[in-house]
């Protein structure tokens, strides 16, 4: 048992990577499912042991392997990873029982066993990303999570999840070589790939080798903006999550962009931070006026769109606006703010895609036109979506509002009053984004293509009732999300002149 | 004249640059799919260069350790460029098979010819 | 998690009624008499428990209960004060006189989805009663919001694009206005005060400068759109094509009287009136309050719909409220508060006359509605009654809050204002008590069969009429009473025991 204990951090990525190769043997597709499922379900146990270590004893380091750190692979798990750990294992294991009708529904048998490997693979990278205290490791896990997430795009029904996939391919991979090269001018400079030895190392350097220190900080910030789809660099998120499969759009909506935010955090605050000083971080400007932008400009794009997944995917781009919003702040309550707000976001956003994917399983469509009067034959699943909704706008007593708070405090200490009206000037146009949908699905009669619609099967509406629920819970009791975000806000903070 | 003597004195990088430039032209310029792929793989090779480069040591020889050497040159960036020449295969083998399946969906791989009859669906 | 001070139970129970009720409701939606008696039973249970709050408050005593805290600094908290338990009376007492109404004006007119409307009717009353018994801004703020969700599909009943189109202006304009206005007005107060608790006194003493001061009352006043100062209104004179139940809710019952409230509460318990006044902070309201005041009585002229007309008139006398608050003196606040109750009873009785003459006649013009007294005498009578009590003439309620208004309006040394208020007397007899004149004194029209128009039109439904002449005879109850709502709203000045 104690060496079970002592490897955790291992077992969280070698546990998922495993099953994705059983699953690719295992060419059933109901057989693959089970392992998902069971995989799924330990994820979460590993990442509340680590995060509940940490919480009481501090970081968790790791050595693969047993090479001792600089020279040999350290995951190391803090506050910060070890909340993004919870988060991703956490919303697997509640997404998974969906998967079993919605895949069965929208992919071929011959494919199924392939897609729950992929999804495995994925898994596999989003942890590892978050895990790993090592700036090269951290690439290879990146792109493992982004080959497997491009098939998983890939295997959707319409033809152009073919194209969309290989627009994210061809960004997703840009990005990533771009994160590379940053991770080369690092290595350069320091001669070392551990994270925790650069951030020492970089605050030695001398003057002379500040240009190459911001020269790769700006690789980097581009090439994980790229994998984060921060405004500009987005065009291909909203076509990915359209066409995907449903329950990929899920799973991917909730975590994938997260992951990446937080690497980029994990880069901005114990590294580059720590060693220029946080306030002379040249970036901050720019990364609030793009989030900015992001937060306006995606909304009312999303006002404008009838296919509902293509609206909630440009929601979900205002949303990471908002996220990156608290980065560029960075103070303890915006911090905080944005760091919460993954968490919010992702609980949201996969309680409405889950919706959506409910609506496509019984009706065969997501255009607006046609979930007319749907909330009459559909009720618990519409009723999800309107909670989590109400969520997304922020109003009070939901997650949501908890973030745009810890914001717009964030924005007050920082004396920035105009801050505040744009972050809930934004917020009103979700108001119309959403209340379309509402409109359309409680207050207009029932259309003939959501006649024959009716609730979800259980294994379907458990995962979104639960969403829901927690959309509202952590609207209320704030302890395991904000609380931890504020926690670990602080200690990325604490760290820093 | 300085200038120009720093880019013959750093050869190395200058064409590294060039490659970098040229990967992410041909991505960006050409619409025929395998052609952006390619690009990609340009880009990419640029990288391993840049790791590689600096990792040889004048005056180390090969990072074998023997008591006659003392200066070796710096075995990491082989190790991390075999990594990511394998991440490289990878994508660009992915790629290959989407741009195949892309012609069975849609008759051809010409991305600006299937943007424009995405918009008429 | 939950702290009851003495009788704090008494609170909790009258939010969690109503919201109890609402979900019984769909129950018995194939038993009409049955899901009548129970919303009838809860109106009666809540004003009882209301009733059993008062002589708590009147002796002194402050009810307090604390839910739980959501997030460090911001709590769901209760606390009854004089304002608030007045407020709470209102509604509670005219929920009850609204479900009998309901029941006669709904029946007579077969209307659809009655299951629907009672159940959100509970809703809104169970938010109303959070509203009077918040504690702090936040709690205020939460059901502020839920009271604009619950009450959309209340004002879009009908459901056809009227309905729908006046829903959508409802909405935008309150969530509009609330989002984008109130919140960062919480946030601010929240970041100079460090709290949002109402505290007798205020909790901005010496925390804001003059300009900041001022700056924050604009926030407070536009972003309760609910109060309808000019140019927030619109949505009341939109909201008129809700069924007349439902009007009576908005303008009597809780919507509106909730914003005038928490306008009234803000002022008296964040800002505290010798601050304000110290600040002179308050000027610019008593004038944009006289503004919105008078332009409105002038347009009310001008409508010929009798709802219409009923709306400009509360958009004037909601202003009242607002001036009294203005005015930062004890005077004036006593008079606002007196404000809310008169105006209630008094426009609540209007609109049962107008919902009574549509359900008996369908007319909906004044200018179609010549002779119709002789048909419907009780109505018309109580008609007159109400519109008395509007104009502030004795024995009836509404003298007494003009009286104190221009008291408080004099002490200030705002003489202005007693002329403002003298003219619109003078404008609201001008626009009531014509239709009173018509109805009783002017021939019927013969219409286009030949035969007079007043065949066929009889007294309204019993029910509307108990309903209506309750109201009425509670104008004058309130003449007398007035003494002890005013002692009852001095403990808000005096030290709590």
């Amino acid at each position: 048992m104690n060496t079970v204990l002592a490897h955790l951090p291992a077992l969280q990525i070698v546990i998922p990577l495993v099953g994705g190769l059983l699953a690719a043997l295992l060419r059933r597709g109901i057989l693959a499912f089970a392992l998902t499922l069971v995989v799924s379900w330990i994820m979460p146990v590993i990442s509340g042991l680590l995060l509940h270590q940490v919480m009481t004893s501090g970081p968790i380091s790791y050595h693969l392997g047993s090479w001792p750190p600089p020279w040999g692979i350290e995951y190391r798990v803090d506050l910060l990873n070890g909340m993004v750990l919870m988060l991703v294992s956490t919303i697997g294991a509640v997404i998974i029982p969906f998967a079993r009708r919605s895949i069965d529904f929208e992919i071929g048998e011959r494919r199924q066993a392939w897609f729950y490997s992929m999804y495995l693979m994925c898994l596999a990278g989003l942890l590892g990303v978050t895990i790993t205290g090592d700036a090269f490791n951290a690439f290879v896990f990146l792109e493992i999570s982004s080959l497997s997430t491009y098939l998983l795009i890939a295997l959707g029904r319409d033809r152009r999840a073919l194209v969309a996939a290989f627009r994210y391919l061809i960004m997703g991979t840009i990005g990533a070589t771009f994160y590379v090269i940053g991770v080369g001018f690092l290595y350069l400079l320091t001669g070392s790939l551990n994270m925790v030895d650069i951030a020492a190392r970089l605050g030695a350097a001398e003057p002379e080798q500040a240009r190459a220190i911001i020269a790769g900080l700006a690789f980097i910030t581009v090439g994980i903006s790229l994998k984060l789809a921060l405004f500009p660099l987005h065009s291909w998120l909203p076509g990915a999550y359209a066409f995907a499969p449903s329950w990929a759009t899920v799973f991917l909506a909730a975590t994938a962009t997260k992951v990446a935010i937080y690497l980029l955090v994990r880069f901005l605050f114990s590294i580059f931070a720590v060693a220029l000083g946080r306030d002379s971080l040249p970036i901050a400007e720019i990364v609030l006026s793009l989030s900015v932008a992001a937060m306006f400009i995606a909304s009312i794009i999303a006002v404008y769109q009838t296919n509902l997944k293509r609206m909630l995917a440009y929601s979900s781009l205002a949303q990471i606006g908002y996220i990156m919003l608290g980065i560029g702040i960075a103070n303890q309550a915006g911090l905080a703010g944005g760091l919460v707000h993954i968490v919010n976001h992702a609980i949201m956003k996969a309680a409405l895609f889950l919706a959506l994917g409910a609506i496509f399983y019984r009706i065969g469509s997501v255009q607006i036109a046609d979930i007319a009067g749907i909330g009459r034959r559909m009720p618990l699943t519409m009723a999800a979506f309107s909670v989590a909704g109400l969520g997304l706008v922020g109003t009070p007593g939901t997650a949501g509002f908890i973030s745009k708070w810890y914001l717009a405090l964030g924005a007050l200490e920082r004396g920035w009053w105009p801050m505040v009206f744009l972050l809930v000037a934004s917020s009103l146009i979700s108001v119309l984004y959403v209340g379309r949908v509402l409109e359309a699905a409680w207050f207009r009669p029932v259309g003939e293509k959501a006649a024959a619609a009716k609730d979800p099967p259980l294994s379907m509406l458990l995962p979104l009732l639960v969403l829901a629920a927690a959309t509202v819970y952590f609207g209320l009791d704030t302890q395991w999300t904000a609380g931890i975000a504020d926690a670990a806000a602080a200690f990325l903070l604490g760290g820093l002149q | 004249m300085e200038a120009l003597l720093a880019l013959v004195d750093h050869y190395n990088f200058v064409i590294t640059i060039f490659l970098m430039v040229a990967g992410l032209y041909v991505v960006v310029a050409r619409s025929n799919m395998v052609k952006k792929l390619i690009g990609l793989s340009i880009f990419q090779t640029s990288v391993y260069l840049l790791y590689l480069e600096p990792g040889k040591i004048i005056g180390g020889t090969a990072p074998i350790v023997d008591p006659k050497f003392t200066l070796y040159s710096n075995p990491l960036p082989h190790v991390l460029i075999l990594t990511a020449i394998v991440v490289g295969v990878g994508t660009l083998a992915l790629g290959l098979a989407l741009v195949v399946r892309i012609h069975e969906a849609y008759g051809t791989t010409d991305d600006d010819d299937i943007a424009d009859r995405n918009r008429d669906e | 998690m939950t702290l009851l001070g003495e009788a704090g139970h008494l609170i909790l129970l009258a939010i969690l009624l109503p919201l109890g009720c609402a979900l019984v409701l769909p129950l018995f939606r194939n038993i009409p008499n049955l899901r009548e008696a129970v919303t009838l039973l809860t109106a009666l249970a809540l004003a009882a428990i209301v009733l059993m709050l008062l002589p708590v408050v009147e002796a002194g005593g402050r009810p307090a209960a604390q839910l739980l805290e959501v997030a460090p600094g911001l709590a769901i908290a209760f606390a009854v004060e004089p304002l608030g338990m007045l407020f709470a009376l209102v509604a509670s007492l005219l929920w009850i006189v609204n479900s009998i109404y309901s029941i006669g004006y709904m029946r007579a007119h077969d209307e659809p989805r009655q299951t629907t409307f009672y159940a959100c009717f509970a809703i809104a009353l169970a938010s109303t009663m959070g509203i009077a018994f918040a504690g702090n801004l936040f709690t205020l703020f939460l059901c502020y919001e839920a009271l604009t969700l619950c009450t959309f599909p209340l004002v879009t009943h009908k459901r056809n694009a009227e309905a729908m189109r006046a829903g959508r202006l409802y909405l935008l304009l309150l969530l509009g206005t609330s989002m984008v206005l109130f919140l960062p007005a919480i946030m601010a107060t929240w970041f100079l005060a460090g709290t949002t608790d109402f505290m007798p006194g205020g909790i901005l003493a010496g925390k804001a400068s003059p300009l900041v001061t001022g700056l924050l009352l604009a926030l407070y006043a536009f972003g309760i759109g609910k109060a309808a100062i000019m140019p927030v209104h619109f949505w009341l004179p939109a909201a008129m094509v809700a069924p007349t139940p439902v009007s009576a809710l908005l303008h009597a019952v809780a919507v509106v009287k909730a914003g005038v409230f928490a306008i009234l509460k803000i002022v008296v318990y964040v800002f505290g009136i010798e601050t304000l006044a110290l600040a002179g902070a308050n000027e610019w309201l008593i004038y944009v309050g006289s503004a919105s005041l008078l332009l409105a009585s002038l347009i009310a002229l001008t409508r010929d719909n009798l709802k219409a007309r009923l709306a400009y008139s509360t958009i004037s006398q909601l202003a009242y409220v607002v001036v009294g608050a203005a005015l930062a003196g004890s005077t004036g606040i006593l008079g606002s508060g007196l404000q809310i109750a008169t105006h209630a009873a008094g426009k609540i009785t209007l609109f049962f006359c107008a919902g009574a003459i549509y359900v008996a006649s369908h007319k909906t013009e004044i200018s179609e509605m010549a002779g119709i007294g002789r048909k419907m005498p009780v109505t018309m009578l109580a008609f007159l009654v109400g519109s008395l009590s509007i104009i502030g003439l004795p024995p009836f309620g509404g003298m007494w809050s003009k009286w104190l208004l221009a008291l408080g309006a004099l002490e200030a040394g705002h003489v202005f204002v007693v002329a403002v208020l003298m003219l619109s007397s003078l404008l609201s007899a001008a626009y009531l008590l014509p239709i009173v004149a018509r109805a009783f004194f002017a021939a019927p029209p013969a219409d286009a069969h030949g035969h007079g128009h007043g065949e066929g039109i009889q007294e309204a439904p019993l029910a509307c009429l108990i309903a209506l002449c309750a109201t009425a005879l509670l104008c004058v109850v309130l003449f007398f009473q007035a003494g002890r709502i005013e002692s009852l709203l001095a403990g808000i000045f005096t030290a709590p025991q």
